[in-house]
This record gives C-alpha cells, structure tokens and sequence, in this order.
C-alpha cells in the first residue's frame, strides 16, 4: 500500500488497522534521513570536541585565555601531596568540586587512575590533530545536512505545518495543561499524539533556530581565518574566549536536550517512536474516551 | 502482536551484549574505516572555504595597548639547543644573518640592523594556539611582502618556507611554510620586536614569523632563512612543516 507523502496532523494516510488503532505516516524521509545522520554528527562532533577540550581543560572570558589567566571553568587531576591520592578537581567560578572518577581524574577497565578533563572512552581522536581534523570534518556534514534539513523545513511545510505551535496550544491554559502532563508522565493519545505537543514544538524550534546556530557560530569565531573576514563575531561573543565557553555550554544544553529527549522517548513508546523514525509509520493509540 | 513482542525481547537482549562490545567494537570499526582520506577531505573543503571567504584580502582585527594579555605564554621551544645559538645571544645576533633564497633572481643575506633599516609595520593581534588558548601580543617586523619584492620571486615560486635555528630531534630543525595568498598579506610579518621591545628569546629572537590568519605553530620562531620554492615535498617528511610532518594540518586558519 503506498503511503502518501503527507505529514502527520494532516490528512494522514490510513492503512487498515484494527480498530481505535490508528497508523500515520509521521516522518518524512528526509527528516529521518537528517535525523539519523545529525545524531552521527553530533556524536563524532562531542567526542573530538571533549578530545581537543582535554588538551586545555580551562574556560576563560573576553578575548585572551591562558594558564594562570581566571577561568570560568577548568577541570584538573593530579595527585594529592598528602594522601597520595589522585583527586580529580572541577572549578566552576569560585567553587570547586571533588570530581574523581568522573572528571580530571577517571579509572579505566582495570582500574589505573588516568588524569584527563572527560574520561578517554568519552573522546574521539588520538591526538590533538585527529582530533581536530574530525571535529572539523564533523562540522562541515553537521552544516550540509542540517541547510538541506532547513532547506526542507521551509519549502515543505515542516516547519510551518509541524513545529510552529497552533494557536490553540499557545493559550496559557494549554501550557499549564501541557506542563501538568509531562509532569504526571502522562502521554497523549488520539488526535493529540498526531502532533506535537507545545513544549516539545518550542523545545525543537529552540534547538533548531536558537542553540545550534549559537554552537556553530561559536565555533566558527574560534577560527582566525574565519574571523578575518567576520570580525563582527567577536563582538557577538565577546572574545574568542567567551566564544569557546559559550561553545562549550551550548555543548552541554545540547547534550542535555539529546538526554530529556531520549528519556521521553523511551516513557512514550520507544518501539513506535523508533519505528517512526526509521519507517515513518506511528501508530496512534486510541483516546482514552473513545 | 506476537512479532512485536518477539522483537522487543531480541533488542533487550541484544542491547546487553552490544553494550560490552560497543566500546571495543568502536575502535574496531575506526581501524578498519579508510577515514584518512576523509579528513583530507574536510580539511581541503575549509581550505577552499577560507580562501573563497578571504578573497578580499582583509585584514585581521587589531588591538590597541590597553588589550595587550599580561603575558603571553611561550610554546614548543624557549630556548634554542647548542652552541650556535648560544653564541648567537652571547653576540647579541651581530653575526646573525637572515637569507632570502631559493626561488628568487636575487639572493638576500640581511643582518638584524639591515632588517630594522627596511620599512617596518607594527600590529597588535591575538594569538590562538590550536590547544585553546589565545594572547594579544604586539609584533614590530618587516612586512614578508616587502622582502620578498626585493627578492624578486621568480614566476615558478608559489611557498615560502621558513627555516628555523631550533632542533627539535637529532637533525630534524623546525620549519613552516606558508603559499603566496598568506605569504603576501600586509599582516603577515616577520617581527623582531614584541610589545615595544626586542623579541624575546622565548618568543623566537632574533626573528620570527606572524601570519595573522592561521594558528599558533604555523608562526614559526627563531627564523633565519626564508626559501621561495614550488613544492613541499622537499623538505621534512614532505608536510609542509615541523608539525604538519606529525598529523597536525598544514593549511591551520581553523
């Protein structure tokens, strides 16, 4: 049976399902497509990023950043003089944490202690120049697959049609409800599950329109080449300095999305999720009314 | 309904598994891809990138004074090896020499004075190692250009490299190079003066090479002979320079 090429939320193509059960076509290949090969992307471009992060664990502000300048973060390891203990230090600011075994200081399968900022599994990259070279390579497929996505989004209605919330979902009394759901687990079922829902819409166009740009621009003013010819990055950043540490809290804001966004697939159905995402189908679970 | 459940269990128990092998079959995997030619290719893509971007040839932004970091850390070598060079400091560099050959129809050989005779440009720039960390120095030196115009290149020539006094390994000198698009641009110098004084030991006396648009080890210290040539593979193991040789990108504006 051919399925149309019709996004959920719109005449959904219907293939014979039992009844109350429901199946539309939710995804189209090219949202999958970019889908799965931004996850690469963004795996690859974290693990060479932590890679090139450990060879100078600190963060500074402004325009210039080096050993004995104040950091806005650093993470260290090294052995305590003391007890002879390797101690593991993260500094945020003034305040300084004991994190060995996570950060500065991680043990490997037979249980050395190995000093470094991220642990080793976490990286991509043997060397700073590897490291590097994936990182950037990594980028410029993270910037053709997300312009064809964009590209898409626009001209096809995606955006418009399944991420800009309806009006009905920006009345103050659909977020608290929205809100109140997610906060009870609660999943929503029938015509409901057929889009999606007001803090996941402005979650994805936040991501999309807001953290990624800010990532990628960060990144960009780290470039001196770059930089030649934008100057104005600098301004936008304050330093490249503040452009490396912006670059690494959106890191951060990033992974944290991909975390709650993995959590709420696996609390939603993680099988009918996934199946969407690689065939496009979902099945629509009856409303618990009807 | 069956079929679901079926597969459902397959993945369970299939994910336990993966789990313990993912890490070793990770690296597996990385070994037996052919990724070198991928990374070349990325880094040719922000070559040709680059060079679309600076086709006008702007300049880099510069600091005033007041910028300058309160220091500026000294990377690789800070101290040449050898008597060479200790007798160079001991001569405060009187028989020092910068040459300019190579592919050029007229061979210089320049003393430290003759250099600080020639028209001079100074420039206050940020500094960016490819570890993370930047500085603001400010770098007084002759413009490349202007010695490679007295030089008088020859039309075949298309790098300059940089050879420097420091010996990394038994034999094996550090050296850069850079093509004519960078070689040319009025920010790229080679200073012997930094933040108002002689450039110092540590940051590569008597001269050393700023190009404003790449990174750190692209700005070779400790120079004392400028080679116009036609291709790379001469010298080194055939990269281009002393850390290009070792994996690290030849073309670092990035």
């Amino acid at each position: 049976m051919a399925l149309s090429e019709q996004n959920f939320g719109q005449d959904t193509a219907q293939i014979r399902a039992p009844a109350r059960r429901e199946i539309i076509y939710r995804h189209s290949l090219v949202v999958r497509l970019t889908h799965w090969i931004n996850l690469l992307c963004l795996t690859l471009l974290l693990m060479s990023g932590l890679a090139v992060f450990n060879v100078h664990p600190s963060l500074y502000w402004g325009h210039y950043g080096y050993p004995g300048v104040p950091t806005v973060l650093s993470i260290t390891g090294r052995y305590d003089p003391e007890t002879a203990q390797p101690v593991g230090t993260t500094r945020i600011g003034d305040y300084s944490f004991d994190t060995t075994g996570i950060l500065g200081v991680t043990y490997d399968s037979e249980g050395r202690p190995r000093p470094g900022a991220f642990p080793q599994w976490a990286t991509l990259g043997a060397d700073l120049a590897i490291a590097r070279d994936w990182h950037f390579l990594m980028a410029w497929m993270f910037v053709f697959n997300g312009t064809i996505y964009l590209l898409f989004g626009l001209f096809s209605g995606h955006f418009r049609r399944d991420l800009a919330p309806a009006s009905d979902q920006l009345r103050p009394r659909h977020i608290m409800a929205d809100i109140w759901n997610h906060i009870r687990l609660r999943r929503p079922r029938g015509d409901a599950a057929k889009r999606y829902n007001v803090l996941q819409k402005l979650t994805y166009l936040a991501v999309i329109f807001l953290l990624l740009p800010a990532i990628l621009a960060s990144g960009l003013t780290m470039s001196p080449a770059v930089t030649a010819a934008f100057p104005f990055l600098f301004d936008l950043f304050g330093g490249r300095q503040s452009a490396r540490t912006i670059h690494f809290v959106a890191a951060n804001l990033l992974l944290l999305f991909v975390l709650v966004h993995v959590v709420e697939v696996l609390l939603s159905g993680a099988f009918n999720l996934m199946r969407s995402m690689i065939t496009g189908r979902y099945v629509v679970k009856p409303d618990r009314t009807s | 309904m069956s079929r679901i459940i079926t597969r459902r269990r397959l993945l369970t128990a299939g994910a336990a598994t993966a789990g313990t092998a993912l890490l070793a079959g990770c690296d597996r995997l990385y070994e037996a891809l052919p990724t070198r030619p991928l990374l070349d290719f990325g880094q040719l893509l922000s070559y040709r990138a680059h060079r679309l971007l600076l086709a006008h040839q702007p300049l880099v932004r510069e600091y005033t004074l007041d910028d300058l970091s309160p220091d500026f850390p000294s990377n690789g070598t800070a101290m040449p090896d050898g008597f060479g060079y200790f007798d160079l400091i001991t001569s405060n560099f009187a028989n020092w020499r910068l040459k300019v050959d190579g592919l050029v129809r007229n061979e210089l050989s320049l003393s430290l004075d003759e250099i600080k005779q020639l028209p001079a440009r100074t420039q206050i720039t940020q500094h960016s190692c490819d570890e993370g960390w930047t500085a603001i120095g400010q770098w007084t030196g002759i413009p490349l250009a202007h010695l490679l115009q007295r030089a008088e290149l020859q039309p075949e020539a298309r790098f300059i490299v940089f050879h420097c006094l420091d010996e990394m390994n038994a034999g094996d000198f550090y050296y850069e190079s850079i093509d004519l698009f960078d070689a040319l641009h009025p920010q790229t110098i080679l200073a012997y003066g930094m933040n108002g004084a002689a450039l110092p030991i540590r940051h590569g006396a008597p001269l050393r090479l700023r190009v404003e648009r790449q990174i750190g080890y692209k700005n070779a210290k400790y120079v004392t002979r400028v080679e116009a040539v036609d291709r790379l593979n001469a010298f080194g193991r055939g990269k281009g320079g002393y850390w290009p040789d070792r994996g690290y990108q030849w073309y670092a504006g990035l």
